[in-house]
């Protein structure tokens, strides 16, 4: 299973480079939407896939499943859903000002 | 401590000096200037007839804990040097008092920078402790620098300070690195002790390093070969400063540094032969460039470089004296005299033929020797001096250049008897090498004084009308020239109070006190083979000064752009505008190239690391078995993921992101983390969400969309990354090397921390901080949306382009 997972982790980072290195702002920030997908499965994937029960005491009999992952991935969820949220009123900043989404035009003055 | 505070005496006056300008107005700063050299002079002058009974040491600490100090360390080299600064110093400043305008200039900031030299220079002949010394080195450096720009608003002078300033900047560096090394080999930093403990340094591995380091630190800041360019340039400096720094005390430094340090590096072949082949060269291309010079500066300039080409040269030889037995070795003590020696009397003439050169410029308003001419009888007091200046630096008698002359080519005569380090084999060359450089110096002596003074000359054309100068002016330089000729007279005097003592501090091994050096100089010393050379030099220099405008126009052919100065400026021009042009082959601004390099870099970092240090390992042992409901998710988040990169429209591409949302938050529940689960669906949906939002209020003018355009380069760089991750965490995954510490987690969850939902309390219990600041980072992120969207400047530039 670990190594499915692993191949499916390495087609999101492809597909997520690849929007990030293209010129458009959505797109980019699809990318980085993706990437945080990727990270956090990562991060299921290296801890602990094997089945076990929910990690929820008295509830279930156990064995658990490995809580600590779960935990991480959840602050790292909220985080780049603050991040994406960000990027994407920044994006649309940047389009009301510039009347582009296309960063290889806003590269800016030398000297600003 | 005494002494060590007198390092510091003149730049501690020159705290004051601002203060003295601003008060006494009406009386030139110079004067309040005067009493710190003339003090000094005094002090040391002290020393003088005792200075052989051992070496006068004061040490203050600067960092203990470092082994940091400034140790002063007197001893008749250092102390002859100390003279020479203090003595030539004072002449310096009371020139300058006749020279520079009270009104006119800002006198504050020249004698501010004067006195910051004087104290670096001080230090850089007394110190003892390496760092230190290099520190004062530098500080010559920088108050050099600061004295050659002192016209700041004219662009030669700042070209000039530039240039001294790169030059002897880098060789200040190397020279650094040489100490580092060499006290590293000689476990002190104390220039006695490494002296001391000279074999064992001998013996270092990087021995050869540490004379190559040190010397281009000395070559560059005495102008050796080729390295000399420096100095012509960093004659835009006001006179004083010419004659002071570029003349007497600062270049040389490096003879200095030389000399010091002979007793540890003799013994190598190495240090030798690049002394002397360094000294003879530029004693060579000096004098023959000399010829060139229109400029008074110039020629004088040129004859500097040569001259310490020729002390560089002599103590290159003396080094020798390490390596030979008796009778021999006196021939080549001989060259350690002949090199202090002409140390000092360069320091006598040079001096007054700077300042006489100053006078011609400040009586007649130029220095081009191509409008100068027949100033004999309007300035004759400027034209003794310099008769006496030139013949001196020619080599001829009554005058004591040419006692230090015949001690030049002596010592190099004698270098043809010297058999080791394949001296049997080019030796023979270096004598002729000599020979004809003094034949240049000739000329351009004869030069200088000739077409200066002499010759019919246009004195109506000058831009003023020249007349002798102030009495004033004219007290240093007849000071100077007087003892140019009482040297010539009186010269064993000097040999023992002075130029003994400073060969016993440089040839330590050799002798045990100064009487034992056995050398008399005289003025007649019989028919031997150097006053036949000196003959030599005075009748074909005299023929080439009398065709020499025949032979001049050779100096056309000596290209200026293939000249040293000519590949400074190209180095420059190449760390300048040329790099520039190479930062902006990549510096393109655009961000996706600097994407491109990142993750190319990363890639290739990563994957070479994986494999080169065998990290890639891979195993099934310890996983999970596959089942049917983890298949069908995979193959709709493969789906899901390429139709976000083949989509045609946007829209299409956010739902398919929401599609991979959603089976991310159906494998968190297949994995049971049903927290995850939940906390995905909820946040996938507010952020498809936005991104219809975002997608509604972006690209108008892109409503025909189109597929992304498949760009190969982009598409390799992103399947490395790919690549690279999957090996990483297969990787990672196949090696688990620690049992997680979750059990502890399983354990306590409630007996300690009363909970049952084991994620729930390890985010708010076991590691609340984390959960603290996660809720900080949503709370910055509202804001900051918040601030985007109310937040505005107005945009006046395109309100007042709308309303014209």
């Amino acid at each position: 299973m670990e190594t499915l997972m692993v191949c499916l982790i390495g087609i999101f980072v492809v597909v997520a480079t690849y929007l990030l290195l293209s010129k458009n702002l959505i797109r980019i920030i699809l990318g980085t939407a993706l990437l945080s997908h990727a990270v956090h499965l990562l991060i299921l994937t290296i801890g602990e896939v094997k089945k076990g029960d929910v990690p929820l005491l008295k509830e279930t009999p156990g064995p658990y499943t490995d809580a600590l992952p779960q935990a991480l991935i959840l602050t790292a969820i909220v985080i780049s859903f603050a991040v994406t949220a960000f990027l994407l009123v920044l994006a649309y900043r940047v389009y009301a000002t510039n009347k582009t989404d296309n960063v290889e035009k806003l590269r800016g003055d030398e000297y600003e | 401590m005494n002494q060590v505070l007198l390092i510091f005496l003149p730049v501690l006056f020159a705290l004051f000096v601002p203060l003295l300008y601003k008060t006494f107005s009406r009386i030139h700063t110079g004067w309040f200037v005067l009493l710190v050299p003339l003090t000094l002079a005094i002090y040391y002058a002290r020393f003088i007839p005792n200075i052989t009974e051992g070496p006068y040491t004061s040490t203050f600490y600067w960092v203990k804990s470092l082994d940091l100090s400034v140790t002063s360390y007197l001893d008749g080299l250092s102390l002859l040097f100390s003279l020479l600064i203090t003595i030539i110093g004072s002449l310096v400043v009371l020139y300058s008092i006749f020279y520079l305008d009270r009104k006119k200039e800002q006198l504050h900031n020249f004698y501010f920078y004067l006195l910051m030299f004087m104290t670096a220079m001080l230090g850089v002949v007394q110190s003892d402790h390496l760092i230190s010394l290099y520190l004062f080195w530098e500080l010559t450096s920088i108050s050099s620098f600061l004295l050659i720009g002192y016209w700041y608003n004219r662009d030669r002078s700042r070209f000039g300070a530039l240039k001294s300033m790169m030059i002897t900047v880098f060789g200040g560096l190397m020279m650094l690195g040489g100490f580092l090394l060499l006290a590293q080999a000689g476990g002190s930093y104390s220039i006695r002790e490494l002296i001391a403990n000279g074999s064992v340094i001998a013996d270092s591995p990087y021995f050869i390093w540490m004379i190559v380091l040190i010397l281009l630190g000395a070559f560059t800041k005495s102008a050796q070969f080729p390295f000399y360019i420096w100095l012509p340039d960093a004659m835009e400096a006001p006179t004083p400063v010419s004659a002071y720094l570029h003349s007497a005390t600062m270049v040389k430094a490096g003879i200095y540094l030389v000399a010091r340090l002979t007793p540890l590096f003799a013994v190598s072949e190495y240090w030798i032969w690049l002394v002397v082949l360094s000294g003879l060269i530029t004693l060579f291309w000096g004098s023959f460039f000399s010829v060139k010079q229109t400029d008074l500066k110039g020629i004088l300039a040129f004859s500097t470089v040569s001259q310490l080409g020729m002390i560089m040269a002599m103590l290159g030889a003396a080094g020798i004296a390490f390596h030979v037995e008796s009778p021999q070795k006196t021939i080549f003590a001989f060259a350690a005299y002949a090199a202090i020696f002409h140390l000092v009397n360069h320091a006598t003439f040079k001096g007054s033929l700077f300042m006489v050169a100053g006078i011609v410029d400040h009586e007649t308003g130029t220095r081009d020797i191509r409008k100068l001419g027949g100033l004999m009888s309007l300035m004759p007091i400027s034209f003794t001096i310099a008769a006496i200046g030139s013949l001196a630096m020619a080599g001829l008698p009554p005058f004591n250049g040419f006692l230090s002359k015949e001690l030049f080519l002596t010592s190099m005569l004698s270098l043809k008897e010297f058999s080791l380090f394949n001296f049997s084999t080019w030796g023979p060359i270096l004598p002729w090498v000599a020979f004809v450089a003094s034949i240049f110096t000739f000329v351009y002596c004869l030069y200088f004084l000739y077409y200066t003074f002499m010759g019919k000359g246009n004195t109506s054309k000058l831009p003023k009308k020249p007349h002798e100068a102030p009495i004033g002016m004219l007290i240093s330089p007849i000071i100077l020239a007087s003892l140019v000729v009482a040297i010539f007279f009186i010269p064993n005097v000097i040999g023992k109070y002075f130029i003994k003592p400073a060969v016993l501090a440089m040839q330590p091994q050799l002798y045990e006190t100064i009487d034992d050096i056995p050398i008399h100089v005289q003025a007649w010393h019989g028919w031997t083979t150097e006053l036949q050379m000196t003959i030599g030099i005075v009748v074909i220099g005299f023929l080439l000064f009398i065709t020499l405008k025949k032979w001049q126009p050779i100096y056309r052919f000596v290209s200026e752009k293939w000249s040293l100065n000519g590949l400074y400026n190209r180095l420059m021009r190449f760390a300048d505008v040329d790099s520039q042009k190479l930062s902006n082959l990549y510096m393109t601004g655009s961000m996706r190239h600097y994407l491109m390099y990142m993750f190319a870099f990363m890639v290739v970092a990563v994957i070479s690391t994986l494999f080169m240090s065998n990290g890639f390992n891979y195993s099934t042992a310890n996983t999970a078995e596959v089942g049917i409901f983890e298949i069908a998710t995979l193959i709709v988040m493969i789906i899901g993921t390429l139709t976000v990169l083949i989509a045609r429209t946007r829209l299409t591409a956010i739902i398919a992101l929401g599609a991979v949302g959603y089976s991310v938050a159906l494998f968190f529940i297949i994995f049971n983390a049903p927290d995850l689960a939940l906390t995905q669906l909820v946040i996938e949906t507010v952020s498809v969400a936005l991104f219809l939002l975002a997608f509604y209020h972006l690209p108008k003018m892109s409503r025909h969309e189109e597929r992304m355009p498949f760009k190969i380069n982009n598409f390799l760089i992103a399947l490395g990354v790919g690549v690279m991750v999957t090996l990483v965490a297969l990787s990672a995954q196949s090696q688990k090397l620690l049992p997680s510490i979750s059990q502890y987690y399983k354990d306590t969850v409630y007996t300690k921390a009363g909970g049952g939902n084991i994620v729930n309390v390890i985010l708010v219990d076991y590691r609340g901080f984390d959960t603290l600041f996660e809720i900080t980072v949503l709370a910055i992120a509202g804001m900051a949306i918040l601030g985007m969207i109310k937040l505005r400047r107005p945009k006046k530039e395109k309100k007042t382009h709308e309303t014209k």
